[in-house]
């Protein structure tokens, strides 16, 4: 391994473990912005996630170890995922063919043990928060994997390496179409998965429509800023996804294409800040139609491309 | 010769159950004398079927038995592959038993139940070493009139009866399709024996009713969609090993007999690929899907069986599209993710049915909606259970993710190997996601209704001593089951040889020219990045072990309520609501609601019920149809034995009349 690559690697671990909560931190001030508030400062995820774990934690009497198994389960799929995944024009740290499907199914796992541990408190609400989560995942699963197909037969790869950073010169011009559908269709996933305004709304005070949220009621102190960080990390790993799609520009100098890259997802961040703040939430019988939506989205994008 | 050691292990699991006969009813001597004989058993059969697949010879012998016509029997790799998981079972299964139907406490049927035991292991391992149609059905009749009495061990019980009933009529439709199979190879290939053809002998014509007639009757063994109706009601009436059993092994020696007869024709067409591959990805999808509606949890792991069926017929499907087309590296991801998950699904699924048996014994009930809290009650049996659902659903680090993953690679191939020409194959991928997604979600509704939460209704106290966690003699094949899944989850590459060893007796021609598995599909770095994910998990936990360490204990916040009770929380039902409602279509829920009138509603129940697709909206209603249409012929049923005589009589007389001579008589009456 040569130098260039051990400070590449280096910094992608870097930003894979301090730069998601920022991006939480752009989306607010974007709210805000549109509020016509000041709103918190850009690093206030930070100064929550640190202030949550020096909290005492509180449990429910219900519980069992499944209940703290949970966050850190799903952290540690996240930030494995993160080393699978290539940001902007560098390699992943982790990379082989077939490599997507594990990053896929880390998300499963994650999932798994998520809703597990919010089915642990015996609660209606989380129980209803799991039920959808798992609903809404398996419409998103499958398009996710379609968007991965488009890539796979775009670049010839079953590496993420390869599969993300397309084919050596660039798309060509009859994929152009699959591409977009596929960058569409990402995108939706990216807000169902995340959580984010049209499938869940991140601020909302009604539990009973609440997805995410819900499942994390009763979670506190240091358990609570392991679900908010894992779930910035998880915005941060299918944002990049999403880059490689939509902007995949790069010019061959680590010193510019770095900052680039964070430039470029801090704009992701601002654009879901706007599309937060003009649209509302949908009603909860219509997420359903939306990821079917993002699913024909990716489907028809693979039809497109091998017809 | 060690692998001969396999006939001697079958032969004395054959025999565990006959001493225990001999001996009285309460005594529980018997039970460990089978125990003890069927652990030898598993003992030699392992080391026997190693061997083979570690690339020692194996062994052809002739039955010495005339009323089989020179029926021989031999192992090759793909028979041992088979017959790992069968005496593995049988010996884990056999100890399991100590615990969960004791003697002492089933008099009237723990002998019975020991004896088919027996015979149910030794029928299945005959039917794997056959290379001759009569041992062939030997062992398969064995195996299937075994699994008989075993799911009809609770004869008092109606519904136990009317499965095992259902079963039987379902097992012996298979036998016969068989006895068609057989007399027609005798006809084309002109012996019985079960060796391959070379290409072109068979007519077009001949191969086709060969396939379809292979398919079906192996199909209703292996729980092929339309084709599974005996198998959640029989699975949800055995008692637990027995259903263990059932779904992990026997229904894989209806894999096992379509895989057998599929090496004997290497010349198949690429259809029947595209067929198989069609049926699998219904039976997957739909599988699961029926399996999140169901209340009971034993027959909702039987609908899961359904669909790892259909996860490995899609493996097969794609073997048998490169096998036609001649690629060999399609052909060896499709087959080793089938194979692999053939091992797979006969760990984990055994391991679910055991930790649902525990949880029956303690419970007395298999309603989900009934059951919750017992992960305090039975941390052993919740901690398995859980390894057992994370590798069903296919999630790293554990076993159900490598066989999947070779699948999703041998699926994917079309994509970045132009030259394999089966471009539709690729829809497979996106169809294993989504069950994939819907495993999980039915998985998370098992565990949270069953382990977690707080209890739904009032447990039964319990015998003095089982109050708590089952003893064990059940917990120890359970550790065993989940070592074993980890052990594949972490370190895939250590079974590759036994893998290739089995494709390559599975077709010769296709292990030649392949790559190896190794140079296919990233195998150790999977294993590495299983183990990685464990250890980022012990560095996390290891990092955050400090912080908020008093942990008070207070009742479920949920928002502010003061005084949540058991009833408040979500159901299973519920939980798998929303899914249930974007397959009735499908599902078609029959719904009982209660009409809520007046200001003051008395009290009301609610029930919903899935019905199975092909048993109660297909089968039943032709059956009941068929019994009226021919009413009239009853008459001819009167009970009275004289007039069963009578058609004895006739029927004598019918044939006797074939003998006589009617054109001499004819001729010499008109010649006059």
């Amino acid at each position: 391994m040569n130098g260039a690559v051990m400070i590449d690697t280096a910094i992608h671990l870097l930003l894979l473990l301090l730069f998601p909560p920022l991006l939480l931190g752009v989306i607010n001030k974007t709210k805000a912005f549109f509020a016509g508030r000041t709103g918190a400062p850009l690093l206030q995820p930070y100064h929550d996630i640190v202030k949550l774990f020096r909290k005492d934690v509180v449990l429910s009497s219900s519980t069992t170890w499944i209940f703290r198994a949970g966050p850190v389960i799903s952290l540690a799929t996240m930030l494995l995922a993160g080393l699978l995944v290539p940001l902007g024009r560098f390699e992943a740290p982790i990379s082989f063919a077939g490599d997507f499907i594990l990053f896929a199914y880390l998300f499963a796992l994650g999932r798994f043990f998520t809703t597990t541990a919010a089915l642990d408190t015996g609660s209606a609400f989380e129980g209803m928060g799991a039920s959808r989560e798992v609903t809404f995942s398996f419409l998103s699963e499958p398009a996710f994997f379609f968007a991965l197909l488009v890539l796979a037969k775009e670049a010839g790869s079953l590496d993420l390496n390869a599969m993300l950073h397309g084919p050596e010169g660039g798309v060509r011009a009859s994929s152009l179409a699959p591409m977009v559908l596929v960058a569409l269709g990402l995108f939706i996933v990216l807000l169902a998965e995340t959580c984010r305004i049209p499938v869940d709304d991140p601020n909302t005070h009604l539990e009973l429509t609440m997805v995410h949220e819900a499942m994390a009621l009763d979670h506190s102190g240091p358990l609570f800023g392991t679900i908010l960080y894992s779930s910035a990390v998880k915005l941060f790993i299918l944002g990049s996804v999403l880059l490689h799609v939509v902007a995949p520009f790069g010019t061959g100098r680590p010193l510019i294409d770095w900052p680039l890259f964070c430039a470029e997802l801090a704009a992701l961040a601002a654009a879901i800040g706007v599309l937060e703040s003009v649209m509302a939430r949908l009603r909860m019988r219509r997420v359903p139609y939306l990821l079917t939506g993002a699913l024909l989205c990716c489907g028809a994008g693979f039809t497109l491309l091998v017809r | 010769m060690i692998s001969s050691f396999v006939l001697v292990g079958a032969s004395a699991a054959a025999l565990s159950g006959v001493p225990g006969l001999f001996l009285p009813r309460t005594s529980p001597l018997g039970q460990r004398i089978a125990t003890l004989l069927m652990e030898v058993a598993a003992l030699l059969g392992t080391i026997g079927a190693a061997s083979v697949l570690a690339g020692s010879g194996g062994f052809a012998v002739e039955l010495p038995w005339p009323a089989a016509s020179g029926a021989t029997l031999g192992i090759d790799a793909l028979g041992a592959f088979f017959l790992v998981p069968i005496f593995l079972m049988g010996g884990l299964g056999s100890i399991y038993g100590l615990g969960y139907w004791p003697q002492g406490r089933n008099p009237r049927s723990a002998r019975r139940l020991q004896l088919f035991w027996g015979l149910l292991t030794a029928g299945m391992a005959l039917l794997v070493v056959a290379r001759q149609a009569f041992s062939f059905l030997l062992g398969w009749e064995t195996m299937a009139l075994s699994a008989f009495f075993l799911i009809t061990t609770e004869d008092d019980r109606e519904e136990c009866r009317t499965a095992g009933w259902i079963y039987l009529i379902a097992t012996h439709i298979g036998t016969l399709l068989l006895f068609g199979f057989f007399a027609l190879w005798r006809r084309t290939t002109g012996s019985f024996a079960l060796q391959p053809v070379a290409a072109g002998t068979l007519g077009s014509g001949a191969m086709s009713l060969l396939f379809f007639l292979a398919l079906v009757a192996f199909g209703l063994k292996a729980g092929i969609m339309p084709l599974h109706f005996w198998l959640p009601g029989a699975h949800a009436n055995a008692p637990s090993h027995v259903s263990a059993m059932l779904s992990g092994v026997m229904l894989k020696m209806g894999i096992y007999g379509l895989l057998r007869f599929l090496s004997l024709v290497p010349d198949s067409p690429a259809s029947w690929g595209g067929l198989i591959l069609a049926l699998g990805a219904v039976s997957g999808l739909f599988g699961v899907v029926f399996a999140i509606a169901q209340h009971d949890v034993k027959r909702l792991l039987a609908y899961h069986s359904v669909e790892n069926i259909g996860i490995i017929l899609m493996g097969l499907g794609l073997a048998l599209l490169g096998r036609a087309r001649g690629q060999s590296s399609l052909l060896v991801l499709g087959l080793a993710g089938a194979l692999l998950h053939v091992w797979n699904h006969g760990l984990f699924k055994p391991l679910l049915f055991f930790g649902a048996g525990s949880v029956l014994r303690r419970t007395g009930t298999r309603q989900l909606d009934r059951l919750g809290g017992l992960a305090k009650l039975m941390p052993w049996t919740a901690a398995l259970f859980l390894a057992g659902a994370v590798a069903i659903c296919g999630l790293p680090p554990l076993n159900g993710f490598v066989s999947e993953l070779l699948v999703y690679l041998g699926a994917a191939r079309p994509l970045v190997d132009a030259a394999s020409g089966a471009p539709a194959a690729v829809l497979a991928v996106p169809v294993l996601a989504m069950i994939g997604a819907l495993a999980v979600a039915c998985f998370v509704k098992v565990y949270g209704a069953v382990f977690l939460g707080s209890a739904r209704s009032l447990l039964p106290p319990g015998r003095p001593g089982e109050q708590g966690e089952s003893p064990a003699s059940m917990i120890g094949p359970m550790l065993a089951l989940a070592a074993l899944c980890a052990f594949i989850g972490v370190a895939p590459s250590a079974i590759v040889p036994a893998l290739e060893a089995a494709i390559a007796s599975w077709s010769p021609a296709g292990a030649a020219t392949s790559p190896g598995l190794l140079g296919l599909a990233p195998l150790r770095e999977v294993g590495l990045a299983s183990a990685a994910l464990v250890a980022l998990v012990a560095i996390i936990v290891a990092a955050t072990r400090r912080l908020g360490r008093s942990g008070a204990r207070v009742g479920t916040w949920d928002c502010g309520y003061a005084r949540p009770t058991s009833r408040m929380q979500y159901t299973a039902s519920s939980f798998g609501q929303p899914i249930a409602g974007m397959f009735a279509w499908v599902l078609r829920p029959r719904l009982h609601r209660p009409r809520v009138e007046g200001v003051f509603p008395g009290a009301a129940t609610l029930e919903s019920h899935v019905d199975d697709a092909t048993l109660d909206r297909v089968i039943v209603p032709v059956s009941n149809l068929i019994a009226r249409r021919f009413g009239w012929f009853r008459r001819f049923q009167q009970g009275l034995v004289q007039s069963y005589v009578l058609y004895i009589l006739i029927a004598v007389i019918a044939l006797l009349c074939t003998l006589v001579p009617f054109g001499d008589i004819w001729a010499a009456v008109f010649a006059r």
